[in-house]
């Protein structure tokens, strides 16, 4: 009991009609680095809000109990006076200010006069990014560094105001391997300056490197918690899902017909700074009933690449050629592209896929409204059957389709994207990190959604930051490297090694 | 990227089976009415502002005359409040409609008095130049890409400007009288001279009957596609309530003069415009727009055209607004149009719409527009001073957007 730093005994928090979180119990060591997994919607986020006062006191059942002290956070001021710090997944930072500016927000180093010690401010941030191991110079403004950089200034900022226990929700969810190593070895080196960290993930791989300790929450309940030598992947997701997975992906048996999609020396360029190069020539095809993977680090263009060839979403003096069977087809508007039976999912479904204000009906006939049309007015009653039939044939968890798109949970969201592409009848897809942010169970159903459009013949092209889904669910993959294609392998010779070593080709120079 | 708001949970939990099977008949129809009204808080706000001002002028606001006043004297904010709201929903705002409108009044002068024209070649002519306004204010927006509160605000000035060089410092008057007719004229008379209007009754009788038969349709086409329908009592009541509102409406109007041509310009365009928006692609592309631009583009929808006949479609009825309150007053002036634009911006604010956008029906508009014009109407029978009514319209639109954000965050939403 002593040695814990914090103790949450019978956390229970009840929203209106919902019992978020029953009777929790979540015990952390101090210096440790404790791992909590659950899917979407388990209560993990509503956990870590009641531990750092976003709900108040008296707003939920049970204790917190913080370095051997009953504690009653009002909000979250309060609790990181006491040293917790929570960094959110969608990062609070201000990008027109400097990281300096950032990381003292709200926390200013004033000199005696009152005001704004500019030299102090400066010269205390660089040390703080020193400790994080992030060389840039603390004026330079937020929003020129990248998100994995943006990560570190955020722990910078819990540094400074001497954190003892750190919240990281899902830090590495947006990162790419690169960012994300150097991020994990962080949280390990802090745990050796003493300081203790809860990290939200759904990456298993990353938590086994880091964690000592993993609990599990399912349906607002604690399930276990397991010390490091117990972890193994099989038993975090049977805890997670309340069943056992035997494959995380499912079988598929390739059906592959004629060629559909050719594309040929695609280029573009970067749409302000236009003598950037950012897709190189880039050929690719996809056939009848095949899934294809692109698998590329981050910033390799490979959501450049699928935008530019969408209607031409992205970019700047874009040029090469696409042939539908074997016919080229011109894809310069998206209403184009629709019309030629190519769909794009992309793969930040919040800003680019959905009306989140929207209901899942409408959000399902977005893209093919014209199906709909009857006497020049969209027939309702249709609209809804169809949205319907789709809530069935894709498990959208919603008790009708009237339910707004922002209240459903991420995996559901990405069924209602998929669903508004697949009503609009394309016969390619392009999938932009189609299982992003989505729980374990989910993902595997949208693998089966994937296969089933294959089976029917459509070609499939599946963008992906984690090379194992690629390697699980697809028939041949391409590598991308600095918006070049660098080789391509049927799955059977992609093994990861090898496909690492071509996504990190370089240009010859 | 777990963020279990409430009903996120709610909607899980609701999947796996229900968890409160014996919800009796009763709690179920009883919810279903209480969402109705909170749905429509907008119209019970009416209805308590009218009931409040019936007192308060010891019944002056409901006499035949002053309820076909009530419609005359707001038309032309009405015509002004739907072309806003549908720019509001598409995220934009529009600054320049009064000023377009005291521009084009003095514009229908000169064609109609100093010119002689036609009346209504002056009409049409003048609903052109509304028109030509829209494009200009929707090239900047749409295809420059540059903020409409910005074009808006500089279309302010110069349409402004424009009408005081067109009237030449000096008022315009003594139109015609059919053009005159657009703004005070009434369908009365054309079945003989009688106590209570036959004509405005039998139009009347035929609304209601046309709203009665829409509705059991509208309810018999969802339950033929397995869609849930209202309680079959509450759907009665409520055209009950609304058939009693709409006849004891026509039957002011038929003891009165009868039916204002403003009013069937309105109703026209509210009946247009509430199945362009509700029904066409074109409305649906306006609400998609509002509610994720990114995601309009990338699903196919041309942004920027649906941004530009917005801003035509916003000029033509700022046209007929100007052309509207001229030929009420006879009288084109430089002071006309002035304030316009905030009393439609109010409308549909105050009806629901959403300053982000994405949100808002014409129907809310109309009824905001109604809002503000019963207090304007009531306060000047109760002979409060301008300058107290501006700072109660003020209040009332601050209150009325405040419950609406409260409303929003009560219910979960973002």
């Amino acid at each position: 009991m002593t040695t814990n730093i914090l103790e949450m005994q019978g956390i229970t928090k009840t929203f209106p009609g919902v019992k978020a979180l029953s009777n929790v119990t979540l015990g952390v060591a101090r210096g440790e680095v404790h791992a909590i997994c659950g899917e979407n919607g388990a209560g993990k986020s509503t956990l870590m809000k009641v531990l750092s006062g976003v709900y108040p006191h008296g707003t939920y059942e049970g204790d917190i109990v913080f370095e051997n002290e009953t504690v009653e956070f009002k909000d979250l001021t309060d609790s990181e006076a006491k040293g917790i710090v929570i960094i959110h997944q969608e990062l609070a930072l201000s990008p027109y200010l400097s990281i300096a500016e950032n990381i003292f927000l709200n926390n200013e180093q004033k000199s005696r006069s009152g005001l704004i010690d500019w030299n102090k401010t400066n010269h205390e941030a660089s040390k703080l990014l020193a400790r994080v191991g992030l060389r840039e110079n603390p004026t330079t403004k937020i929003l020129d560094i990248g998100v994995g950089k943006q990560q570190l200034v955020e722990i910078a900022k819990a540094l400074s105001k001497r954190v003892k226990l750190l919240i990281l929700d899902e830090p590495t969810a947006a990162l790419n391997d690169e960012d994300s190593d150097h991020l994990l070895n962080l949280i390990l080196h802090l745990k050796e300056q003493g300081i203790t960290s809860i990290i939200i993930s759904h990456k298993l791989n990353e938590i086994k490197k880091v964690a000592d300790s993993v609990t599990v929450i399912r349906d607002g309940k604690t399930i276990e918690t397991i010390a490091k030598a117990d972890v193994t992947e099989d038993r975090i997701i049977k805890d997670m899902v309340g069943r056992d997975l035997e494959h995380r992906y499912p079988d598929h048996t390739p059906h592959i017909g004629e060629e559909l999609l050719r594309v040929e020396d695609w280029t573009a360029h970067h749409p302000q700074d236009t003598t950037r190069v950012m897709v190189d020539k880039v050929n690719l095809n996809v056939r009848a009933g095949e899934i294809v993977g692109i698998a590329g680090l981050m910033g390799a263009g490979r959501t450049e690449f699928a935008m530019s060839l969408f209607g031409h979403s992205y970019g700047s003096k874009i040029s090469g050629s696409v042939f539908l069977r074997g016919k080229e087809i011109k894809t310069r508007s998206v209403a184009e592209a629709i019309d030629h039976g190519i769909a794009y999912a992309t793969e930040d479904r919040k800003t680019y896929g959905l009306n989140l204000i929207e209901d899942i009906k409408r959000n399902i006939s977005m893209a093919s409204l014209k199906k709909l049309e009857k006497y020049g007015l969209v027939h309702d009653n249709e609209e809804y059957k169809v949205a319907n039939e789709y809530r069935h044939s894709m498990n959208i968890k919603a008790p009708n389709v009237l339910v707004k798109t922002g209240k459903l949970s991420g995996g559901n969201q990405q069924k209602v994207v998929l669903s508004k592409w697949i009503y609009s009848d394309p016969q390619v897809l392009i999938l932009d990190e189609p299982t992003r942010g989505i729980d374990v169970g989910a993902k595997y159903e949208i693998y089966s959604i994937i296969n089933r459009l294959a089976a029917e013949g459509k070609g499939i092209i599946v963008i992906s930051s984690e090379l194992p889904e690629l390697l699980g669910i697809c028939d041949r993959v391409y590598a991308l490297s600095e918006g070049r294609i660098t080789g391509e392998l049927p799955v059977a010779e992609a093994t990861p090694e090898a496909m690492l070593k071509l996504m990190t080709m370089e240009k010859p120079r | 990227m777990s963020n279990p708001n409430p009903t996120e949970t709610t909607e899980s939990h609701a999947v796996g089976g229900t968890i409160n099977p014996v919800e009796n008949k009763f709690t179920e129809r009883l919810s279903h009415i209480l969402a109705d009204l909170g749905k429509n808080g907008i119209f019970i706000a009416l209805i308590a502002v009218v009931v409040l001002f019936s007192f308060l002028t010891n019944g002056i606001l409901l006499r035949p005359q002053n309820i076909s006043n009530l419609v005359v004297q707001n038309g032309y904010i009405l015509v002004l409040a739907i072309g806003m709201v549908m720019v509001i929903i598409a995220g934009h705002i529009d600054l320049s409609v009064g000023s377009v409108a005291a521009f084009v009044g003095a514009c229908s002068g000169v064609f109609a008095v100093h010119w002689g024209m036609p009346w209504w070649i002056a009409v049409i002519l003048s609903l052109a130049i509304g028109a030509a306004v829209g494009v200009w204010q929707g090239f900047w927006i749409a295809f420059v890409g540059i903020p409409a509160f910005i074009v808006t605000l500089a279309g302010m000035l110069i349409f402004r400007g424009l009408a005081l060089v067109v009237l030449g410092n000096a008022n315009i008057g003594s139109f015609p009288a059919e053009y005159r007719g657009i703004g005070n004229g009434f369908l009365t008379d054309l079945l003989g001279e009688f106590e209570i209007d036959p004509l405005t009754l039998g139009i009347g009788a035929i609304a209601i009957i046309a709203l009665v038969v829409q509705q059991v349709r509208t309810r018999l086409g969802r339950q033929k596609y397995g869609q849930e329908v209202e309680p079959l009592i509450w759907f009665i009541t409520k055209l009950v309530l609304v058939g009693a509102g709409i006849s004891f409406f026509v039957y002011s109007l038929a003891s009165y003069k009868g039916i204002p041509v403003t009013l069937i310009i309105l109703a026209v365009l509210v009946l247009v415009y509430g199945v362009v928006m509700n029904r066409s692609v074109f409305g649906r592309h306006i609400y998609a727009i509002g509610g994720n631009r990114h995601a309009a583009e990338l699903s196919g929808i041309k942004t920027r055209r649906v941004d530009f006949w917005l801003f035509v479609n916003m000029g033509v009825l700022a046209a007929l607004a100007g052309l509207i309150f001229t030929a009420r007053l006879n009288l084109a002036g430089p002071k006309a149009g002035d304030g316009f634009e905030l009393e439609a911006i109010s409308a549909a604010f105050i009806g629901g719409a959403a300053v982000q956008g994405g949100v808002g029906t014409i129907g809310g508009a109309i009824i905001g527009g109604l809002i503000i014009g019963v207090l304007n109407n009531g306060m000047s029978i109760m002979g409060i001073g301008i300058e107290w009514q501006q700072a109660v319209k003020g209040l009332v639109l601050l209150l009325a957007v405040a419950f609406d954000v409260y409303n929003k965050r009560r219910s979960g939403g973002r």
